[in-house]
């Protein structure tokens, strides 16, 4: 650093006031930039209203509803083994992740619980999911800041995992495989083997994420005390999964409630990060991707032998009653209220979905950022169309 | 239940009797809420292992939520609404060649019972305990105005949209109610059960025609029994 004499500081101190003035004096006209609805940046049709000053955002609009499918009047007219069909739609990259919380909702107002096997392929599954799911976000997130060989290399290694969700239910996006009462077959010959030679290059997968794009400089300046979310206002806003936990909440659903699913069977670890920055959020995610990598390994090791469907009525009237159930789903929280008047179709389904209160913070998050930074801070939240719009 | 016979010794219900099961920390979490709340609420239920509801007067909507955060529920989770009207339209497989059904148009509404068709449903989570409480709060049927979540938790505000133009049921004090989902222009509440879903009546649902008898329908003897032996 150099120091200043006396007459270049007095110098620099009148041109700062010449600028300041100017800034006064000068009109600004404030500029409505639109982003969207089709936009590489918002992972479907999310259009984006934002008012500049400058290069600053003064307020943002999201505005939602060009995916609009209207699943829960939908579901009002569905039974319910038809419903799995629509909530695949969801979040359509877990999709087999979207079924388990209402088919567990349903088996809760029942009182049946899937056998021990059919638990553990249903976790197994779950997994597979996240890691398909977040994978491409890893991928995704270099290009957004302008790197593009990540996206390669993510699109490369979940086709594995894609290939896997294949082999076992036979659709690679929407499986549509967990029934009320288990599943729809068992997992076919030679298919765990498959899995623990996939889990180490997913594993590989994260170390070279982590290397090629955690550790750049670039990717660091870009993200680190970007878009801060505390705390508090992470809790208000109902932000769940990662999101949630890069702000320093240690919470994560599949530890701290109790499912009859196959979590508490196998050692594993919640990561939260305390910095509540972009950095913190994709962070969280890579480490999660690693974690799903070790559960998936751990109950392929101990899977248990036995049927993968209970004993359900072959026309399934669910008893009166209303239950929440509620999943970390790759995006975040899931849940379904569902409410059954002891038809063959509930009555009225809420879908609770991660993204849509994830997405309801961006007008308070984006105010005060820059420009460029608007399309990190989206990609660091990680959200899907079809979670927001359902 | 019958059905549920364990077969090949795998016990294939563990879920314990709802009768006599009890719990202990749901109860005593209700038992704080009954406190701070007071007479707020109307009327609540613990479901042991499962979950917890009260119904919280409407004119205190947004006091109870208000306490409800300072008792450490401090994660929003979910605002929506139920429509308690069973739908007029059935299950939208009417032959639209007949005439229309009679159907029962009596309420019969869930947990925590209720006085009016429009109902208000909210989920908080004490983020420390993982224990969540579903609230709930009647609207009322002529004028359905209620207060706004909004200043007590921000979150509240979408939610608040969407229940807005599916249920028509308007908030006071939001600062920024119009449509998030449909058109500006959009007449109607879609998702209050007398609105109808057009494209299974302009259409008629192809399973009204398919005259073969389901396996487990009606006349399928072996289904009145189930599949269960």
């Amino acid at each position: 650093m150099t120091l200043l004499g006396d007459r270049q500081q007095l110098s620099y101190i009148a041109s700062q006031a010449a600028d300041a003035r100017v800034n006064l004096e000068l009109e600004t006209e404030g500029m409505t930039l639109n982003i969207g609805p089709q936009h590489p940046a918002t992972h479907g049709t999310l259009r984006i209203i934002a008012r500049l000053d400058g290069e600053q955002v003064v307020w943002v609009d999201p505005s939602c509803g060009y995916m609009h499918r209207g699943y829960e009047k939908l579901t009002e007219v569905r039974t319910y083994p038809q419903v799995t069909a629509l909530v695949n739609r969801i979040d359509w990259l877990g999709s087999f992740a979207n079924e388990v919380p209402f088919i567990l909702a349903a088996e809760k107002l029942m009182g049946i619980e899937a056998p021990l096997r059919a638990q553990h392929i249903r976790t197994i599954l779950f997994e597979l999911s996240r890691i398909a799911n977040v994978s491409l976000f890893l991928g995704d997130l270099g290009v957004q800041l302008g790197a593009i060989t990540p996206v390669f290399m993510a699109f490369r290694d979940r086709e594995y995992v894609l290939n896997l969700i294949e082999g076992a239910t036979g659709g690679r996006f929407h499986p549509n495989f967990d029934r009320i009462g288990g599943l729809k077959d068992d997992l076919p010959a030679g298919w765990l083997d498959e899995t623990r030679t996939v889990m180490k290059k997913l594993r590989r997968f994260c170390d070279e994420i982590e290397d090629l794009l955690f550790g750049n400089e670039i990717f660091q300046s870009r993200t680190r005390g970007i878009g801060v979310i505390p705390r508090d206002i992470a809790l208000q806003y109902g932000m769940s999964g990662a999101n949630l936990r890069a702000s320093g909440v240690d919470w994560d659903l599949r530890r701290d409630q109790s499912l009859p699913m196959a979590w508490d069977k196998v050692d594993w670890k919640v990561w939260t990060h305390p910095d509540g920055d972009s950095f913190a959020r994709c962070w969280v995610r890579l480490q999660e991707v690693r974690e799903s990598t070790r559960i998936v390994e751990q109950l392929v090791d101990t899977i248990p032998a036995g049927p993968v469907m209970t004993k359900v009525p072959r026309i399934i009237k669910v008893p009166e009653g209303e239950a929440w159930v509620c999943t970390e789903n790759p995006l975040g929280e899931m849940g379904y209220y569902v409410v059954s008047q002891g038809d063959l179709g509930p009555f009225r389904v809420k879908i609770r979905s991660a993204s849509f209160n994830n997405m309801s913070i961006t007008p308070w998050l984006l105010k005060g950022v820059y420009v460029p930074d608007i399309v990190t801070i989206l990609a660091s939240l990680y959200f899907i169309l079809g979670d927001i719009d359902r | 239940m019958e059905c549920l016979l364990s077969e090949g010794g795998f016990p294939l219900s563990l879920t314990t009797d709802p009768a006599t099961a009890t719990d202990a920390l749901r109860d005593g979490v209700l038992a704080s809420v009954q406190e701070a709340l007071g007479d707020m609420i109307v009327d609540s239920l613990v479901k042991p292992g499962d979950d917890i509801w009260a119904r919280v007067r409407t004119e205190s909507w947004k006091e109870a939520a208000a306490r409800m955060r300072g008792l450490g529920f401090s994660y929003f989770d979910f605002l929506s609404a139920i429509d308690w009207l069973p739908s007029p339209f059935g299950r939208g497989e009417d032959d639209p060649t007949e005439p229309a059904p009679v159907r029962d148009s009596t309420i019969r509404r869930g947990y925590t019972g209720g006085d009016t068709r429009l109902q208000l449903l909210a989920r908080l989570v004490d983020p420390t305990t993982s224990i969540g409480i579903n609230l709930k709060a009647d609207v009322p049927d002529d004028n359905a105005h209620i207060e706004s979540w909004t200043s007590v938790y921000a979150g509240a505000n979408w939610h608040e949209r969407e229940a807005w133009e599916m249920f028509g049921i308007t908030f006071d004090g939001h600062p920024d109610l119009r449509h998030i989902y449909l058109p500006t222009d959009f007449e109607g509440f879609p998702l209050r059960k007398d609105f109808p879903l057009l494209a299974r009546i302009v259409k008629p649902w192809p399973g009204i025609v398919d005259v073969e008898p389901m396996p487990g329908g009606e006349q399928d003897e072996s289904a009145q029994d189930g599949d269960a032996q």
